[in-house]
């Protein structure tokens, strides 16, 4: 009975190219990376459980609308009936634009509607309450 | 005077150290990225002058007082219970329409446990009513 002989090919792997590989890794992370812009308030979010995700951060504008009824927009506060105009830039310069309220859990109605007032005037009409994840109640 | 002598030294930078130099810029990416998707209760609001006449039976109104009581259409409910009557509700009218009212000092939690509770209850016809 014969045995086969080992073949004599030795198996390498070519660590040459490692730098490029990760680099490209580097640029892609670089390249997906939106760094958060603004800092906004100090608010706690309401929960939800049936939640989206948004889609895009470039095609977000964020609200937030803290407990006492301050709206800030971009770092800066507005009264509720600027909000409009503010909001009609956005939405004439991106016509995707998605709102995101990030309001408090204890904020009062009044503040909201004034918002979707505000909102609707100013056609931006995709909205989306930001909470945070509750666990399904089943 | 001497004519110094150019060093044949070559100037070559070594590649070995490139990956460990990528790897840990790549790293750093890595921990000091922090991936926060928003996430949130998605809602398309009418466009300004779009008021339609709908029939009274269609519609089911959600009422929000200031005290975060719920009323559907004029019976005090619990929230928990709203996905429940409103999946009923659905069943049997398709074109069922809810309207939202909250009171304007009722809180914003009690609005989006509410709005939560109809999307639990897959209604799409929502109307967000404005307060008066």
């Amino acid at each position: 009975m014969k045995f086969r002989r080992k073949s004599g090919v030795e198996s390498k792997i070519s660590t040459s190219s490692m730098p490029d590989i990760i680099f490209m890794l580097l640029i892609f992370f670089m390249v997906t990376t939106v760094l958060r812009e603004f800092s906004g308030l100090p608010v706690s979010l309401p929960k939800a459980e049936r939640i989206e995700k948004l889609e895009s951060k470039r095609h977000t504008s964020d609200i937030w609308v803290s407990k006492d009824g301050l709206i800030s927009i971009e770092d800066k506060l507005y009264a509720s009936d600027d909000v409009r105009h503010v909001m009609y830039e956005k939405r004439a310069s991106n016509p995707q634009l998605t709102v995101s309220l990030k309001a408090d859990q204890d904020a009062r109605m009044e503040i909201i509607s004034d918002i979707h007032n505000e909102l609707r005037k100013a056609d931006a009409l995709k909205l989306n309450y930001s909470t945070k994840v509750k666990a399904p109640t089943q | 005077m001497a004519i110094r002598e150019r060093k044949g030294r070559v100037g070559a930078i070594p590649e070995g150290g490139m990956a460990d130099i990528a790897f840990l810029l790549l790293v750093f990416f890595l921990v000091t990225t922090t991936i926060d998707m928003d996430k949130g209760l998605g809602i398309i609001l009418p466009a300004e002058g779009q008021e339609l006449e709908i029939n009274k039976k269609n519609i089911l109104n959600c009422l929000i007082s200031a005290s975060g009581a719920v009323l559907l259409g004029g019976e005090p409910t619990e929230i928990k219970d709203i996905s429940r009557k409103i999946k009923e509700e659905i069943r049997a009218n398709d074109k069922l329409i809810i309207s939202v009212k909250a009171h304007e000092k009722a809180e914003y939690d009690v609005y989006v446990e509410v709005l939560d509770q109809l999307k639990l209850a897959n209604a799409t016809r929502i109307s967000i009513a404005e307060s008066d």
